[in-house]
């Protein structure tokens, strides 16, 4: 079983390697993963560590991104908020698809009753402006992190129980299912095996441009102070301390909007290049570089 | 002993209203241990839904199915788990037969796993053995669907409905997109492997001479509605739509080409008369009494049935 799913797995690493956008893309996600996986010993110095006597230095071998107005390190600190913004995404992504997956497959595979229940749960989740309701819940249980993540996953599964849901419904109609049903599949190996596996393109596609968004949203959160507090490092927070110095030390603001910039830019990268490097296998999509099969 | 069986069968997609078009309208059908049962008829006459109804994949609106004397018309998912081991299906080709993430061992060991505990070996030989009976060799296990084939795709589609020793398979289309040699491969295979486990098939098609080849009777279908049953489909048809499918073949002999003759009337939209013969529109000796009175199906030779007003005896 291994070696020809290993085989498949070749196919895609291959159209995806001849895709220059997507490896770029690719590479510069795994270099921010390797940056925030290994920041404690990477960094050269305390990210929150003050020295006010060393304060808004410009960059040098002692401090490759110069120091800010406390006199810290910006290099550790972008590498800590590495850190913070990545493992914040990526827990909030996890929720999202352990919410949304078994909702949408929920949703297309049993129809019916069920199917509108949920995708009117998932009409008043996608249109409710998410960052009102950041705002509100803020407002009640005060800011932190924690809370602006949950408002995030309680109403981006949205999106991804829809996307589920469509393609469980294209792909429960195929022969193949049928073939499942008439050889003897109990529904579970059937959901797993032929539903879940087929729709499992479409879901990396689109964690992969979420991450994205998530990323900027949480930022944004933490740049009017109502995500990650400071004096703990997070892209968002950096941009709002250099925000003062906007005009005298501009270098403050780069670096994390750098940062940001370029984590963004490469998820999305990725993700389209798993676009068609996925799609066209289950049968989607109209790329001319995917992977051929038909 | 009938071992398959529909009666009253009526099918509707969708919600049912006044006016909604049925693929099945009162449909009986047996089919006996060890018959090779073809049906015929044009594209959406209800040949497929017919086929997966037997196999209880498509709901009955209302009508009830009896497998093997007991009635299966209610059976749940999990209960139907028990009996579909003795009903297959050869799917229709296309690329959606197999699952594209699949590679062959895994399509065909899916009812092996799902029927039986076997070791490994068991499963390799078991495998082995029937793609050399469809006459493929089991380097073709490692491959992926899509890298088959249309005939390759073929044999292993009834690899796998052929693997769990099934008594009865439903055939759809199996030779609609082969060329003629391997149609003629796959027709003796389906010939042979009916002699070597007895099977019983219900052989969906459109081509008239494979169904004479391989069947024992020929069930008649236009829009939903059974027209003949006949032991052959030849020249002693008698519903004038059977005659016009069977003058719409074409044939290699030059002397028994019919010369161009109108075989029906043509009409821009086939529809399902509300009451009457169902082909009433389109007949070329409708009567008023075809425009009133649906015809049944009765017996006017042994073995052959007509649903017709005009062929009486």
């Amino acid at each position: 079983m291994k070696s020809e799913n290993k085989r498949l797995f070749k196919n895609i690493i291959e159209v995806l390697m001849k895709d220059k956008l997507a490896v770029a893309g690719l590479v510069i996600v795994l270099v921010f993963l390797i940056l925030g996986a290994f920041a404690s010993q990477i960094a050269p110095h305390d990210p929150i560590e003050v020295v006010l006597s060393r304060k808004l230095q410009l960059p040098s071998l002692e401090f490759p991104m110069g120091t800010d107005n406390m006199g810290r390190c910006i290099f550790s600190r972008i590498l800590y908020g590495t850190r913070v913004s990545l493992y914040n995404a990526l827990v909030v992504l996890a929720a999202i698809l352990a919410v949304g997956i078994p909702l949408g497959i929920t949703a297309g595979y049993v129809g019916g009753w069920v199917d509108n229940l949920i995708m009117r749960l998932s009409d008043i989740a996608s249109t409710f402006p998410s960052s009102l309701l950041a705002l509100a819940i803020v407002g009640i249980a005060g800011p932190s992190m924690k809370n602006i993540m949950i408002v995030f996953i309680f109403l981006w599964w949205a999106p991804f129980a829809r996307i589920i849901r469509g393609t469980v419904i294209k792909i429960k109609e195929k022969d193949f299912v049928t073939a499942a049903v008439s050889c003897g599949s109990s529904r579970f190996k059937i959901i797993i095996n032929h539903i879940f596996l087929n729709s499992v393109s479409p879901i990396i596609v689109l964690s992969t441009l979420r991450v994205a968004a998530i990323i900027m949203h949480l930022a944004a959160f933490s740049f009017i102070g109502l995500g990650t507090q400071p004096p703990q490092a997070d892209w968002g927070v950096m941009l709002n301390d250099g925000r003062q110095f906007i005009t005298t030390n501009p270098i403050l603001m780069l670096w994390p909007g750098l940062a940001i910039m370029f984590s963004v830019f490469g998820l999305n990268m990725l993700g389209e290049g798993f676009n068609s490097a996925l799609l066209p296998i289950s049968g989607e999509g109209n790329s001319q570089k995917g992977v051929k099969y038909e | 002993m009938s071992l398959i069986e529909v009666k009253n069968a009526y099918k509707c997609y969708g919600k049912i209203k006044k006016h909604s078009v049925y693929a099945l309208t009162d449909v009986n059908l047996t089919i006996e241990k060890g018959e090779i049962v073809g049906l015929v008829g044009e594209s959406g006459c209800g040949k497929s839904t017919l086929g997966k109804i037997f196999l209880k994949l498509e709901k009955l609106t209302s009508g009830k199915v009896f497998f093997n004397g007991q009635d299966i018309t209610n059976f749940s998912f999990n209960q139907m788990l028990s009996i579909r081991k003795n009903m297959q299906m050869i799917f229709q080709n296309s690329s959606n037969v197999f699952n594209p993430y699949f590679t062959v061992r895994q399509v065909l060991s899916e009812p092996l796993n799902n029927y039986f505990k076997l070791s490994y070996e068991e499963k390799e030989k078991r495998m082995t053995l029937l793609l050399k009976r469809v006459g493929l060799n089991n380097s073709y296990l490692e491959r992926y669907g899509n890298e088959l084939s249309g005939g390759q795709r073929q044999r292993i589609g009834i690899a796998r409905a052929l693997i769990l020793n099934p008594e009865f398979v439903v055939c759809d289309e199996p030779v609609s997109s082969v060329d003629y040699a391997i149609r003629n491969q796959l027709l003796t295979l389906l010939l042979d492997l009916k002699h070597d486990f007895g099977l019983t098939y219900l052989f969906i098609s459109h081509d008239l001479s494979a169904v004479n080849k391989i069947c024992t009777k020929v069930v008649i279908m236009y829009l939903g509605n059974i027209m003949e049953i006949i032991p052959r489909m030849d020249e002693n048809v008698e519903h004038p739509y059977s005659k016009a499918l069977l003058a719409a073949a074409l044939s290699a002999d030059p002397h028994n080409r019919s010369e161009k003759k109108i075989l029906f009337k043509e009409t821009d939209e086939i529809f399902v008369p509300k009451k009457g013969c169902a082909f009433q529109n389109r007949c070329l000796y409708a009567k008023e009494i075809c425009k009133n009175k649906k015809p049944i199906l009765t017996q006017i030779k042994d073995g052959h049935y007509v649903s017709c007003h005009l062929c009486k005896i």
